[in-house]
């Protein structure tokens, strides 16, 4: 499990408090605002109330489980503004991916060094493909 | 041919820089060996049986004599002078060490080379027909569009952490030089009715421990789609493909399971919800791609008689030199597949040699095929003679193309870490046995592919004829199938029966090609008759 002292945090607003519960749950309480979505749940269920969610929890069993990054991207891309926190086998190498999937708040295993953090997530001066992120694409930076 | 601006030379230059950060922190410690697997995988980083193999990308198989220099160096320099191309149209290095790994990157990127996704769980170097931009029979250049596929897969952040490797290859003609159909994605330019350029487009095709030969799963999709299309496929494997056993997590077994029309459906229903973020790389950014791939300027007026005389060189002619579209030009392949040699591989000398005779006679232009063989695209008619002159000195004179010594074979158990056989000894049998060039010619067009292991890295499912190395009691044994093919006809190969000691399946190979030369009706071609005839009277030769 995840040890809050490890976590990683790129939102300005506080914290939620609410501990995210499990998909099923969540749908079944009308009241609920922060989930946990399992490597494999389908993300697209949580559309429809994305309007009380403010913690969505996207569980890394294993980094090379990619899963994840296609759960993100599907609810940045519904307009989904809240937190969207990656948790589990979370490693500094995949944490640029990350958040150009739309997550914005990491809740590792195990420890992330800040300074290797830093540098690899700005190592890349340009992208190529639009994300969900303002990372604009080099095919509008060639074209204007 | 493509050449790299600003942006495009910044990426190259700070994967360079990260990867050097990542072997740095593997070499101290701070990276444990499963947490830098696929990290040095994505930079084609594989650890051998015996040193570490480094694959380098050579997008859709298109290189100029600068870059060819620069392999040559790379395998002198690094490794023991030579170097193996692969049926990914790449070369790969068996004899590297991990501290040279960021150097070698560095050295590639100032001649505008990486060595980016050519391993590991995703999108791999996408591959094209060899003779693009040169060959009669194309509607169009497919290359720009393998381009855009390039830059648009190359570091997608959702598709990095794929279940499995990712393949995708383009074609722009009827004759299927690129083997679409047994790639996970596989594109074939066409016009529809109103004269417009779309994409059939296949899905699930594969080879490996499953093979399959890919589903049409749409009959033409509009060019400028092609991002967002690609896109929807891909998301919809990456999250609902199987994730528990690795051996059924490829696309083409999600797209089985589904079955063809469901994952149509799925991948519609997506493709419909990616549209609305435009995520499609706009004709502006293509027309400024497909701009670089302009045709060189072709002289015209030339001859088209080539004078034949010299008895060696007509045979080299007739079989290794094909049509262009452009008067007075030829297409050359440049076999790598002399007797006794190891398929694909060439010495730093030949790869700069190669490399000097495409500066002189091919518009500075080679590519390298799938079937482990280089291309000259664009030589003069006129040129031909003093070309084959400078190609024979060097050993590179073969003239097999497309014969059965013209074999694909992967690296095997020579230098792979999950090979059961050898496969280039084998390969080395076969081609003595038939080393009479006549009798290869007299065998026709006959496709013979060879895999070490299961997962079929020598396109054994695709072979004419295919070997299979297998471990049967801890000896090497070697299962023969008949009738694959990786063309327009594409076909997965079936198996013949038990399988053979090395020497075994060598005879074994002879004598299907007796059963051919017996049964053949006019103009077939092994596979042909093997069609007709099916499996039976080949089976009695070989086993009766």
């Amino acid at each position: 499990m995840a040890d809050p002292a490890f976590s990683l945090r790129f939102r300005d607003d506080e914290p939620h408090e609410e501990p995210a519960v499990t998909l099923d749950a969540f749908l079944d309480q009308a009241d609920a605002s922060a989930v946990r979505l399992e490597a494999g749940e389908d993300a697209r269920l949580l559309i429809p109330h994305l309007a009380r969610v403010q913690l969505v929890e996207i569980a890394f069993p294993r980094f090379r489980d990619g899963r994840g990054y296609s759960a993100a991207r599907i609810l940045r891309e519904a307009g989904y503004a809240g937190e969207l926190r990656a948790e589990g086998d979370v490693l500094v190498d995949q944490l640029l991916f990350m958040r150009r999937c739309g997550f914005d708040s990491f809740a590792p295993a195990a420890p992330i060094d800040p300074e290797v953090a830093e540098r690899l997530l700005n190592i890349y001066p340009y992208v190529y493909q639009p994300a969900t992120d303002d990372a604009v694409p080099v095919w509008k930076l060639r074209h204007g | 041919m493509y050449k790299y601006d600003q942006y495009d030379q910044a990426i190259v230059d700070a994967r360079v820089a990260e990867f050097r950060d990542q072997t740095a922190r593997r070499l101290s410690g701070a990276l444990s060996e499963d947490q830098f697997k696929p990290l040095r995988l994505k930079n084609g980083l594989y650890l051998q049986l015996h040193a570490y193999m480094l694959r380098v990308a050579i997008p859709y198989g298109t290189l100029d004599s600068r870059q060819m220099r620069m392999l040559g160096h790379i395998a002198r320099k690094y490794d023991r002078g030579y170097g193996h191309f692969t049926t990914r149209q790449n070369i790969q290095y068996n004899w590297i060490k991990l501290e040279q790994a960021p150097d070698i990157l560095a050295d590639l990127a100032t001649v505008e080379m990486h060595a980016i996704q050519t391993s590991g769980e995703s999108i791999r170097n996408v591959s094209s027909d060899q003779y693009a931009g040169a060959a009669a029979d194309e509607i169009c250049d497919p290359r720009p569009w393998a381009e855009l596929i390039r830059q648009a897969t190359t570091f997608h952040p959702e598709f990095s952490y794929l279940p499995r490797k990712f393949k995708i290859a383009v074609t722009a003609a009827d004759e299927d030089r690129a083997a679409i159909r047994l790639h996970d994605i596989g594109l074939k330019l066409v016009r529809n009715d109103a004269g417009e350029l779309g994409f059939e487009v296949y899905i699930g095709g594969g080879m490996g421990r499953t093979p399959f030969v890919a589903p049409l799963i749409r009959p033409f999709l509009p060019v400028d789609n092609l991002f967002s299309y690609c896109e929807a496929a891909l998301r919809v494997w990456n999250r609902w493909a199987r994730r528990d056993n690795i051996h059924k997590q490829r696309i083409k077994i999600l797209v089985h399971d589904l079955g063809q029309e469901e994952f149509t459906r799925q991948v519609e229903v997506e493709w419909q919800a990616i549209l609305a973020n435009n995520s499609d790389v706009p004709r502006a950014e293509f027309d400024r791609i497909a701009a670089f791939f302009e045709p060189p300027p072709f002289e015209t007026g030339l001859p088209e008689d080539v004078d034949r005389s010299d008895p060696d060189f007509a045979v080299w002619l007739d079989q290794n030199v094909r049509a262009h579209k452009a008067p007075g030009y030829a297409i050359v392949n440049i076999s790598l597949k002399p007797t006794g040699g190891i398929p694909g591989d060439a010495s730093a000398d030949q790869i700069d040699l190669m490399a000097d005779l495409a500066e002189r006679y091919s518009f500075d232009e080679l590519r390298v095929t799938h079937a482990q063989n280089i291309v000259l695209p664009h030589v003069k008619k006129a040129d031909l003679y003093t070309l084959w002159q400078a190609l024979d000195a060097a050993g590179l004179a073969s003239a097999n193309l497309d014969l059965i010594s013209d074999i694909i074979a992967c690296p095997g158990l020579d230098y792979c870490s999950l090979a059961n056989a050898r496969s280039i000894p084998v390969a080395q049998k076969i081609a003595g046995r038939f080393a009479d060039l006549g009798r290869q010619k007299e065998l026709g067009e006959l496709k013979l592919k060879i895999s070490g292991c299961i997962n079929a890295c020598g396109h054994h499912h695709a072979g004419h004829i295919g070997i299979l190395g297998v471990d049967r009691k801890g000896t090497e044994n070697y299962q023969l199938l008949l009738g694959g093919s990786g063309a327009e006809d594409a076909s997965l190969a079936k198996i013949t029966g038990p399988g053979f000691s090395e020497d075994g399946v060598v005879d074994a190979v002879e004598k299907a090609t007796n059963v051919y030369l017996r049964e053949r009706q006019d103009g077939e071609r092994f596979v042909d008759t093997y069609r007709r005839v099916g499996m039976e009277p080949f089976k009695e030769a070989i086993y009766g």
